[in-house]
């Protein structure tokens, strides 16, 4: 009969098809999540984090061979962009309940983040049964976790700011010493030398500064001259700023001759043309944090890489954060899930190698001790730095990509670009500094 | 002769005599209303009242409760802070930078595409075409264009022997930058709105035209411009409320830099809010941007009117 191939019966054969291909594959408890809201099995972990490039490409080696290492466990990972957008995300995330269970975070958001109860306090005996004592991770790391005493967070790395520079282009500037490695370019003469012979080398740059949208790069920059100038930018929390105008004004001239008044860097290149213009041999200095040796290195570019310069000669320090895993709070915490997020934690902090590799010096110290991390090149040069590192000022409005960085690091690119006088943007920063400062603290 | 023709017909205006007659609301058109005004209400009108509550509170976003009464303090800070003002400036201005082309651009292309005598689909295709495409792939396409040295457009005026200015990265062309993208991408919108505004135009009308010795330029001035009123009114209405609520192209292009040169007021209230935590005063400053959005588009619709009336 015709009736027989009704739609309905389609409809309802189909439903039971579905149906069924969802139970062979174990979806089901991942539809109820989708649909109910209930939470996946304890044996899942969302992992979420901030790395694209190269980092990204590392971090998802860590993570196929933390998969590989330990089936048992179902990691599921998803990456959003780095700064606002990732960090408004994750808190948006904890309020309504439905966090990752494990997620990395800058060392300079997490106190931010406690004092926001959007995490979970980490107790030292849940650490203990994976092996993660204080013991086995580089103290400053370890200490710069904690908030007013309780551990919130498991740092991965540091990330200092460094000096890339072109080996061959160096060379023909007899920049290099016999064994080959980059003089010392400490002191501001030296430094701005030290680009001129490179600029009359390569014909083009002599070294490379994302200045154009980029005030994470301009904030280091400023922020590093400024502390080897001793100055400080805010005290009490955040609810003080102790702006050192002499000093500031000081970093920010220094930086504005190497841009437009010698013409040794460009002052209008974004993050990505910077990198273009120094893995293509137009400049033979690179400036930034130590996350883009991949690049160079797939681009098979000969470089090397120190520490950034004692520009103003005084006690060394170099800006630095830490990326560190943290378990984002539930309303109802499962201490099974806790396990098998601390269980993921562990599992990428031995994947470490993989990490140092791309720039990052390891805190966790069976990588960092270990030969193979030693022998790395030029990965280990300027692992030293780490101990000389200034994190941001502890305050509501600081942090990787917060809004002190934004404020500061727009003053500060406005100065290399030419469009502003050194002491009009030191002014302009200390209003900017002094709004946030009187502005009462949201957490 | 041709200014008689021209009197608009006015039918739909006068012919309501329905109207009056049914004062009381019967429950079925209760029942019709009642999918629209139950949602209007739960996420329209609840969401302002709550929201005109917040802004008088000193509301953080990670701590449960409305927080400290502030009274009219976040206003106050909103209505004195530079940050604020530069970027309900940015917005104005990108307002002023992108509707006239906008309005004038697709009539425009409507007008010439309509009188193509063949291949009519393929332009409306094309200009219609980058309206469908999502805001981040046309950030994408508009920030590969504009890179500096290698970018599109920087070639392309090298090769000319013109030096490029650095698009998104210098403040003073920024803004301008990302109109003009703005313009290219949403241009598709008003184009098919007046495309079907020109189909309304009687064939006669233009006949009588050309009989009378009109040409073609005084057909358009004469004859499809004026009879496109209410369409353009429509347009620029729509156009000026799209421009206002400007977001998402900005924030992935320049994420509202070089120096907040491109911050529009709506990544202002959003970074307030959900990124500082501090959602009582991105309320107050939100409510700000709601009466200026909502005062431009009054004032503009009862200038048109008006004009419209003087026709």
């Amino acid at each position: 009969m015709a009736e027989d191939f009704t739609r309905r019966r389609l409809l309802q054969s189909a439903a039971l098809a579905s149906a069924g291909a969802f139970g062979l594959t174990g979806c089901g408890s991942y539809l109820a999540t989708g649909f109910a809201g209930s939470r996946p099995p304890p044996r899942t972990v969302t992992y979420w984090d901030l790395f694209t490039g190269g980092d990204g490409g590392r971090m998802g080696e860590m993570e196929d061979a933390f998969r590989k290492r330990r089936p048992e466990i179902d990691l599921r990972t998803a990456t959003f962009l780095w700064g606002d957008p990732y960090y408004t995300k994750l808190s948006l995330a904890i309020l309504g309940d439905q966090p990752p269970d494990l997620a990395v975070s800058h060392a300079t958001r997490v106190t931010g983040y406690a004092r926001a109860d959007l995490l979970q306090p980490l107790a030292a005996d849940d650490l203990a049964r994976h092996g993660l004592t204080a013991d086995r991770f580089s103290r400053a790391a370890w200490e710069a976790s904690h908030v007013d005493g309780t551990l919130y967070a498991i740092p991965l790395d540091t990330h200092p700011w460094v000096l890339y520079y072109n080996t061959e282009i160096c060379e023909r500037a007899g920049l290099l010493d016999s064994d080959g490695i980059l003089t010392s370019l400490d002191g501001p003469d030296e430094f701005a030398d030290a680009m001129h012979r490179v600029k009359e080398a390569t014909g083009g740059w002599g070294g490379m500064l994302a200045i154009n949208i980029n005030t994470p790069s301009t904030f280091r920059f400023f922020y590093t001259l400024y502390s080897q100038l001793g100055g400080q930018l805010l005290a009490d929390e955040g609810r003080r700023v102790v702006l050192d105008e002499e000093k500031a004004v000081r970093a920010l001239s220094y930086g504005r001759r190497l841009t437009v008044e010698e013409g040794l860097m460009p002052a209008d290149v974004d993050y990505e043309g910077a990198v273009a213009l120094f893995a293509s041999g137009k400049a033979g200095f690179y400036i930034q944090g130590e996350w883009e040796v991949t690049t160079f290195t797939e681009a098979k570019l000969p470089f090397s890489m120190v520490p950034f310069p004692n520009v103003f000669g005084g006690p060394y320090v170099v800006e630095a954060d830490s990326h560190a895993f943290v378990l984002p709070r539930f309303r109802n915490p499962d201490p099974r899930r806790t396990d098998a997020a601390l269980t993921v934690a562990r599992g990428l902090l031995d994947e470490s190698l993989t990490w140092a590799e791309g720039g990052h010096v390891p805190v966790w110290q069976p990588v960092q001790r270990s030969e193979a991390y030693r022998s790395l090149d030029p990965q280990s040069n300027y692992a030293a730095a780490v101990d000389n590192a200034v994190y941001h000022p502890p305050a509501w409005y600081s942090g990787s990509g917060s809004l002190l960085e934004i404020h500061v690091g727009s003053a500060v690119a406005s100065v290399l670009a030419g469009q502003a006088t050194p002491e009009a943007a030191v002014a302009r920063m200390g209003r900017a500094l002094q709004r946030l400062a009187e502005t009462p603290s949201p957490l | 002769m041709a200014t008689e023709t021209l009197t608009r017909p006015r039918v739909g205006r006068r012919a309501r005599p329905g109207r009056a007659r049914r004062a009381h609301p019967t429950p079925a058109g209760l029942g019709l209303l009642a999918p629209f005004v139950v949602l209007y209400l739960l996420f329209l009108v609840g969401p302002i009242a709550y929201l005109a509550v917040m802004s008088l509170f000193n509301t953080s976003l990670v701590r449960p409760g409305l927080g400290g009464f502030a009274g009219l303090g976040n206003y106050a800070e909103a209505l004195t802070s530079s940050e604020f003002w530069s970027s309900l400036w940015h917005t104005v201005l990108f307002t002023i930078m992108t509707t006239p082309p906008l309005v004038v651009l697709a009539l425009a292309l409507a007008i010439l595409t309509n009188r193509l005598a063949r291949g009519r689909w393929f332009f409306r295709l094309v200009f219609f075409a980058p309206y469908v495409i999502p805001s981040s792939v046309m950030a994408l396409i508009w920030v590969w264009i504009y890179t500096p040295d290698f970018g599109l457009y920087s070639s392309w005026l090298s090769s000319l022997g013109i030096a490029a200015p650095s698009w998104l990265g210098d403040p003073n062309w920024a803004l301008a930058s990302i109109a003009l993208g703005t313009i290219w991408w949403t241009l598709g919108f008003n184009f098919v709105l007046y495309l079907a505004g020109l189909q309304e135009i009687p064939r006669e009308l233009y006949e009588a035209a050309a009989i009378d010795g009109g040409g073609p330029w005084q057909q358009i001035r004469r004859i499809t411009i004026p009879m496109l009123g209410r369409t353009t009114t429509l347009v620029a209405v729509l156009q000026v409320i799209t421009s206002l609520k400007v977001f998402d192209q900005m924030y992935i292009m320049t994420q509202g830099g070089p120096d907040f040169s491109t911050r529009s007021a709506v990544q202002y209230i959003f970074e307030s809010g959900f990124t500082n935590y501090r959602v009582g005063y991105a309320s107050a400053a939100s409510m700000l941007l709601f009466l200026v959005i909502l005062a431009v588009s009054v004032g503009w619709f009862s200038l048109v009117r008006r004009a419209e009336r003087g026709v």
